[in-house]
């Protein structure tokens, strides 16, 4: 064992308190583009899915929203919303979300099948109550399936934003690397793992909890 | 009363589904749209609650035009059942057939309750509701469907090929518990298939739909049988045309012989006078004395050895195609005739049979197959009376040329035996 050990505790010890703060900075700027990605794709799906013209169109324009580095969409909101703002990280983020969850409703509301859709037509259904009461529950699985993938990725992403100086958690790589001094980083990627991974168990908890009918299909 | 006046659908690319239909659809009874995929049956059917909107032409719900009424108000008011049943597969069984009165706004309580009256009313176990869809199977997710077609108590039921997606066994099943719910609950049913065998077992009355989306013809079953319009017709109703017939010929006519033993053949009963099957002549049993295994056995017990087996039929119910069918299942040829109970009463022989054929109009034995393309409709009209014609029973049971005779029988036993 040379001059460095791979964990120092104390450091994390005597650190702690700092640690926690960006831990909490980065749950927010994870969790807040993930819920409002949702928020947006909901009526921005349900619009795709009732008028297909719009879908090719709002799908292209998310993957090229996607495609771009985080990084440089960054740069670009800072004159606008400021360096090391919390809102700088959640905007792009939100975008991202959006490329995941627009198509994750619009691929829910086709899981409805038509035969399900036809007897609701025929039994009475108004389209409104048709939406609310028979295609979006269906459509559920399907959307909180896509609202994992953004919420993890999301997570992974917010770390990127240290490079503006807001990165959550991500600031301990940037630490660890400039101090040549890997127990931030070591942590870093311990909590950032600890947080996706509880994110996306909360998630399938709530999947099975609201849609008992799908999870027994699996199993089935 | 459903009316159709002079209705048409164009589809958007020209397709012309129905084309200038005219019928009615008696109150309280079963009308089935049959015919040959494509023909515009769905279409017709989804013309009476506008999930398909008529291109011209009119059609009336007891006097009023389907138009003149809101589409959700329509539809609450009339049931539908279709091929997958189009169960919500993210609602509990109860929650499925509770869905119109939900829509019509009852309150919770009550509209389970009465979900869980229509789920015991289609013959379904009540443990089910609990559960869902994806849980039941095909026949059981098909009978859920009907009480939820069931579950506002509207006046008329629309089913579009229902009981298609289910094996022969269920779908008799589904079919006889249809009848059976239709006796007590008397709705205004149109019911689509493409299989003429459900269209006649179902219908009071059957429309047969030709390609293009015309009516090719309309009447009860026994006169489409008998006397099919055109060529089409006749074709569709199919090759089995003459004993599809029989069904529809009650069996109480035939000659009943009250003997248990025809040359060559005794029937063999179970101590509550049940038959067990027939037993030739020549086997172990001394031959004439009917083999009465009193004390024995009992009733359920399977047939003793060297029993053939028996067909049955119940002269005060069944058909005449079941006394034949009886007969044919038999290697002595005789039907044997039981009471409500499964009783011995009687045999019915071979040429018992003819003569009630004869006097039936089907008259099958004595025409060459196939050959009968240009005769239904002489046929058909003999068939108008045929029930009076063969009730003269007591004049054929006096007649003892059937049993005397020994041809059919014996030869056909060997057969059987061998
Ligand atoms: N939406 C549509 N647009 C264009 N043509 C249609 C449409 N729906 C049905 N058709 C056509 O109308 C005709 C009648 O269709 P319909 O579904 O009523 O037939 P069907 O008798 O129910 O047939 P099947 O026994 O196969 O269910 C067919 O030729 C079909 O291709
Ligand atoms: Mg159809």
């Amino acid at each position: 064992m040379g001059e460095e050990p791979l964990i120092r505790w104390a450091w994390i010890g005597r650190n702690w308190p700092q640690i926690e703060g960006m831990l909490v900075d980065h749950v927010v700027m994870a969790l807040v583009p993930a819920l409002l990605g949702l928020l947006v794709a909901l009526p921005l799906g349900l619009a795709s899915a009732r008028w297909r013209v719009l879908y090719q169109p709002t799908v292209s324009l998310m993957n090229v929203v996607y495609s771009l580095p985080s990084l440089a969409v960054f740069i670009v909101l800072i004159p606008l919303t400021g360096l090391a703002e919390r809102t700088t990280v959640i905007i792009p983020l939100t975008f991202y979300s959006l490329a995941v969850l627009i198509p994750a409703v619009v691929d829910g509301l086709e899981s409805v099948p038509d035969h399900v859709r036809q007897s609701a037509v025929a039994m009475g259904f108004g389209p409104m109550r048709r939406l609310l009461q028979v295609e979006l529950p269906i459509a559920v699985p399907v959307v909180l399936a896509g609202l994992r993938v953004a919420t993890v990725s999301s997570i992974s992403l917010v770390s990127v934003g240290a490079l503006i100086g807001r990165g959550g958690l991500g600031y301990l790589f940037i630490d660890g690397w400039q101090r040549q001094f890997p127990t931030p980083i070591i942590v870093g990627i311990v909590l950032v793992v600890v947080l996706a991974v509880l994110a996306d168990g909360l998630l399938v908890l709530a999947q099975r909890l609201l849609t008992p009918w799908a999870r027994a299909r699996r199993t089935a | 009363m459903i009316t159709f006046e002079g209705v048409t659908k164009r589809y958007g690319d020209g397709t012309v589904a129905v084309d200038n239909l005219s019928l009615r659809v008696p109150t309280g009874a079963v009308t089935v749209f049959v015919g040959p995929s494509g023909c515009g049956k769905t279409t017709s059917l989804r013309m009476i609650n506008r999930m398909i909107e008529a291109s011209s032409g009119r059609i009336l719900l007891d006097g009023r035009d389907v138009r003149e009424i809101d589409p959700p108000t329509l539809r609450r008011g009339i049931g539908y059942v279709i091929q997958q049943a189009g169960l919500f597969p993210h609602r509990k069984i109860v929650d499925n057939v509770a869905t119109v009165p939900y829509l019509l706004g009852w309150d919770k309580k009550k509209a389970r309750a009465r979900a869980m009256e229509l789920l015991e009313r289609v013959g379904l176990d009540t443990k089910l509701a609990g559960r869902y869809p994806f849980q039941l199977s095909g026949g059981q997710q098909q009978r859920v469907g009907v009480a939820r077609a069931l579950a506002a108590d509207p006046p008329v039921l629309l089913m579009d090929e229902p009981f298609s997606a289910v094996d022969p066994v269920v779908r008799t099943s589904l079919q006889d518990e249809l009848l059976r719910l239709q006796a007590e609950l008397h709705k205004t049913i149109v019911f689509v298939t493409h299989d003429i065998d459900e269209a006649i077992k179902l219908g009071d009355t059957v429309a047969v739909l030709r390609v293009g989306g015309r009516l090719a013809q309309i009447a009860d079953p026994a006169t489409l049988l008998s006397r099919p319009e055109d060529d089409f017709v006749e074709g569709f109703l199919g090759r089995d045309r003459g004993i599809r017939r029989l069904s529809f010929v009650p069996a109480s006519g035939v000659a009943v012989r009250s003997e248990p033993h025809v040359p060559g053949w005794n029937v063999v009963l179970d101590g509550d006078g049940r038959p067990l099957g027939w037993r030739p002549d020549d086997a172990a049993t001394p031959s004439g004395a009917p083999v009465n295994r009193t004390g024995s056995r009992d009733g359920s017990a399977p047939a003793p050895d060297g029993v053939l087996p028996f067909g049955a039929f119940d002269p005060a119910k069944d058909s005449l195609r079941a006394a034949l069918d009886a007969a044919l299942l038999a290697p002595s040829g005789c039907a044997i005739a039981v009471d409500g109970a499964g009783r011995f009463q009687g045999i019915v022989t071979r040429e018992a049979l003819d003569r009630a054929l004869l006097q039936a109009g089907g008259a099958e034995p004595a025409r060459p197959a196939g050959s009968g393309s240009s005769t239904p409709r002489e046929v058909g009209d003999e068939a108008g009376n045929s029930g009076s014609g063969v009730s003269d029973r007591s004049s054929a049971t006096g007649g003892s040329d059937g049993p005397s005779s020994s041809r059919g029988p014996g030869g056909d036993g060997a057969a059987a035996h061998g």
